[in-house]
């Protein structure tokens, strides 16, 4: 494969394209295919052809919008419908060459106009199980380029320039990892793909590798080329099943245009990649027990020093990018890493896909440049909280994260902005929160998922998080005293500072954040018996007394 | 100096030691006199990091590290007794305490037991945390051992010693969080385990969750010293 069979692919592809008048795109995402997008295409293709139109009808990916599923875009006209009913294919099908379906028109340019695409620009435009699709919107010429023309040091040059942060959550320099990989000692070294996704309401890698698998395969390409290794992992959780498949399309094709396996794109570089399904855990998703994982142990963290990077998988020096650190490569080897350095803010650069969800208008994917406030993002692209209620906090970093007040949306979207208010960006899960909500039983919510998913390994995490929650339902249920309360502030600290691991470590933020922010419902609950959002269910002073 | 060892000088609370490269805090703390309280740890098998009660700091990093297997670096300065630490390592014995039924006047290992000796040396003269109480069950289905779940503090020694030692690896861990359970094999009953009936973990078990059914009633001490020396005596082969 070179440049010019490149782009023959993608010349066959738009000449098979321009046969028809009109495109028209059923999302079938995880999202719209539960609610029937799948039907809706094979009713689509039927009408269509029924009425004698000159259309393409084609599956993709995620169109961001999941609050208005099924989805379905009509190109080149650019009209937008939502929660399209196989029942409406009929109709759909005549607007073709005449006026767009008024009443399932999507009028939401808000949404989409404040949105930079970088991530998700194919996502909604090709059929993620076409590798051809993906190569002509540019696909694989960042591999091409990099394995024809640069360096291995040149292309983590560029990724050194971009100053891209690992995506999973810790925000890592991404150039720094690959160079420590790159100089680590040893013949066999691995990459590793994590989309181990876990935190609660977050769906940013699944929709990245359900929509546009090829670009995340590319970017391992390019990064096992950087940092000399031979082998890669993809440790998707088991159950992302249409992601998996997908990925697994994913890398049949690639190996049959021989883009993958032994002498990729005709130069002496090997490479190949296989699959590991997660079983479940969330701790796995933490890079060292992750790592046990793909080795058949039992998946737990161990202490770091030594990092993967000098002792990973099977005790070589291992490279772990999250999906969407992956998914920004190829358009930063395309583009050149300064390009990617102009969008975002000071040292958080490029963009971040977020998952939108809880009591939101416009549930979805959206992806925004770093720096963009935070009002923004809810109230213009998520087009606020609904029903008339009013907004009282969004939870950003899943259970690793915090909640962050009304008061603070006007901060801007950034690494250190995020942890300096208590929070941490995560890996891309944005929960608001409305005045239904009380921000101890929140609290709670999270403290209760990581004591389940603790590993159990370390004494801090594993009792300690049992003991966070049992205080933190006292306080919901009405029975504490203030006591209660600075011994939970003196567990958070000890668990925080002593836990093995991220999970434990980060376990007390939504406690400490809530605290923080919101001591007066604490303060409710426990000295007023009563809870301000009427959630919990306490007991009147007597009962407790008795 | 002989070529290919390398002398790393350190200072650990304000004494000055030496050490060799690739030596951990813990031993040469030791070696220096300087106690680090320790529950995972033992002499002579892999250490794991997870009881969290040889954490120290080190100057120039905000982060607590585990002194059993953190290596020493040239000039490093290490701190093992700041209120910091000792506040912790209070806090996490308060946790074994009150995870499981840790009652010491009924228990076999009373007088011998290092969750015991530990909560003594440092201090804990009471929890404030609530008993958890959980229900749990007694594996006496050996014809010679005992394992009293009550007791255990998931220090994965017996794991540790039966695979890395004997190499039978009868016990490991199931279930995660605060459910973890040592089980031997799939959660078979001890007795009917393929356990080889050597002991080892009974006498690395630092607690009475693991005993021997002959010493019940009477003073049950472990003597987990011989695997420092099975060790040497194996490389010396």
């Amino acid at each position: 494969m070179n440049l010019e069979e490149l782009e023959q692919i993608a010349e066959s592809v738009r000449q098979e394209n321009a046969r028809f008048d009109y495109e028209v795109n059923v999302c079938m995402g995880t999202g719209c295919l539960s609610r029937h997008s799948d039907k809706l295409k094979d009713a689509l293709t039927e009408q269509i052809a029924a009425q004698g139109k000159n259309a393409l009808v084609r599956r993709t990916g995620c169109m961001g919008l999941c609050a208005a599923g099924p989805l379905v875009l009509v190109d080149p006209d650019e009209i937008l419908y939502q929660h399209v009913r196989s029942d409406d294919a009929g109709s759909v099908a005549t607007s073709l060459g005449t006026a767009p379906v008024a009443e399932l028109q999507c009028n939401l340019r808000d949404h989409f106009d404040q949105q930079v695409h970088i991530v998700l620009e194919n996502s909604g435009h090709i059929d993620p199980e076409r590798i051809d699709d993906y190569i002509a919107r540019d696909g694989y010429q960042a591999l091409v380029k990099a394995l024809t023309e640069m360096t291995p040091s040149e292309v983590i040059q560029q990724i050194v320039e971009s100053g891209l942060r690992g995506r999973g959550g810790g925000g890592y320099p991404t150039g720094l990892k690959w160079g420590t990989v790159a100089k680590a000692f040893g013949d066999t070294k691995y990459v590793i793909c994590n989309g181990d996704e876990g935190d609660p309401g977050a769906f940013m890698d699944r929709s990245v590798l359900e929509s546009d698998p090829q670009r995340v395969l590319e970017g391992m390409i390019l990064a096992a080329y950087a940092v000399g290794a031979s082998k890669g992992f993809f440790y998707v959780r088991a159950e992302y099943p249409l992601a998996v498949a997908r990925l697994s399309a994913c890398l049949r094709d690639a190996r049959r245009r021989g883009l993958l396996g032994n002498g990729i794109c005709n130069t002496p570089f090997n490479f190949d990649a296989e699959i590991r399904l997660g079983a479940g855990a969330f701790v796995c998703g933490e890079e060292t027990a992750l790592i046990a994982s793909i080795e058949g142990r039992r998946g737990t963290p161990r202490p770091r020093p030594p990092y993967p990077a000098v002792s990973g998988l099977w005790g070589r020096p291992t490279l772990i990018n999250n999906v969407e650190t992956f998914a920004n490569i190829a358009p930063i080897i395309r583009n050149g890493g300064k390009w990617f350095a102009s969008i975002g803010s000071e040292r958080s650069k490029g963009t971040k896909v977020f998952a939108l969800t809880g009591k939101i208008k416009n549930t979805g994917l959206v992806e925004v440049p770093m720096g963009i406030k935070l009002r923004e993002i809810i109230e213009v692209i998520g087009g606020g909280v609904p029903d008339g209620h009013t907004f009282k906090a969004v939870q950003t970093g899943g259970p690793s994260g915090g909640c962050i007040p009304a008061e603070m949306l006007d901060i801007g979207v950034s690494y250190d902005a995020l942890l300096k208010i208590g929070s941490i960006m995560g890996s891309g899960g944005m929960i608001v929160m409305d005045d239904t909500s009380c921000m101890v039983n929140v609290a709670r919510f999270f403290v209760e998922f990581c004591m389940t998913e603790s590993c159990g390994k370390c004494i801090p995490c594993r009792a300690g998080t049992a003991q966070m929650y049992k205080l933190l339902t006292r306080i919901c249920d009405g029975s504490a005293t203030m006591d209660d309360l600075d011994l939970l502030i003196d567990l958070c600290d000890t668990v925080k500072e002593t836990s093995l691991c991220g999970l434990g470590q980060t376990a007390p933020n939504p406690v400490l954040s809530t605290l923080k922010y919101f001591r007066n419902e604490y303060i409710d609950h426990i000295v007023h018996k009563r809870c301000p959002a009427g959630v919990c269910s306490i007991q009147s002073p007597a009962e407790v007394t008795a | 100096m002989s070529p290919g060892v390398d002398v790393k000088t350190l200072v650990i609370d304000g004494k000055d030691v030496t050490g060799r490269s690739g030596q951990t805090i813990l031993e040469i703390a030791r070696e220096n006199g300087i106690d680090i309280p320790t529950l995972c740890h033992l002499d002579g098998l892999g250490d794991v990091g997870a009881c969290r009660l040889c954490l120290v700091e080190i100057k120039g990093s905000n982060k607590l590290q585990p002194a059993c297997v953190t290596t020493v670096f040239e000039s490093m300065e290490v701190s093992t007794q700041s209120d910091r630490l000792l506040k912790h390592r209070r806090t996490i014995l308060e946790l074994l305490f009150t995870e499981r039924n840790h009652i010491c006047s009924v228990c076999v290992a009373n007088g011998n037991c290092e969750l015991q000796s530990l909560g003594q040396s440092q201090g804990l003269t009471h929890v404030r945390l609530p008993y958890r109480n959980p229900d749990l069950h007694v594996d006496a289905s050996h014809e010679r051992f005992t394992i009293d779940h009550n007791r255990c503090i998931l220090c994965t020694r017996c794991v540790r010693v039966c695979a890395e030692i004997e190499g039978a690896h009868v016990w490991d861990v199931m279930g995660r969080g605060i459910d973890s359970m040592i089980i031997s094999d799939l959660n078979d009953p001890w007795g009917e385990s393929s356990c080889t009936r050597c002991g080892k973990c009974v006498q690395v078990c630092p607690t009475g969750a693991l005993f021997d059914k002959s010493k019940v009633g009477e003073a049950h001490p472990k003597y987990p010293d011989f695997l420092p020396y099975l060790n040497l005596m194996r490389e010396a082969k």
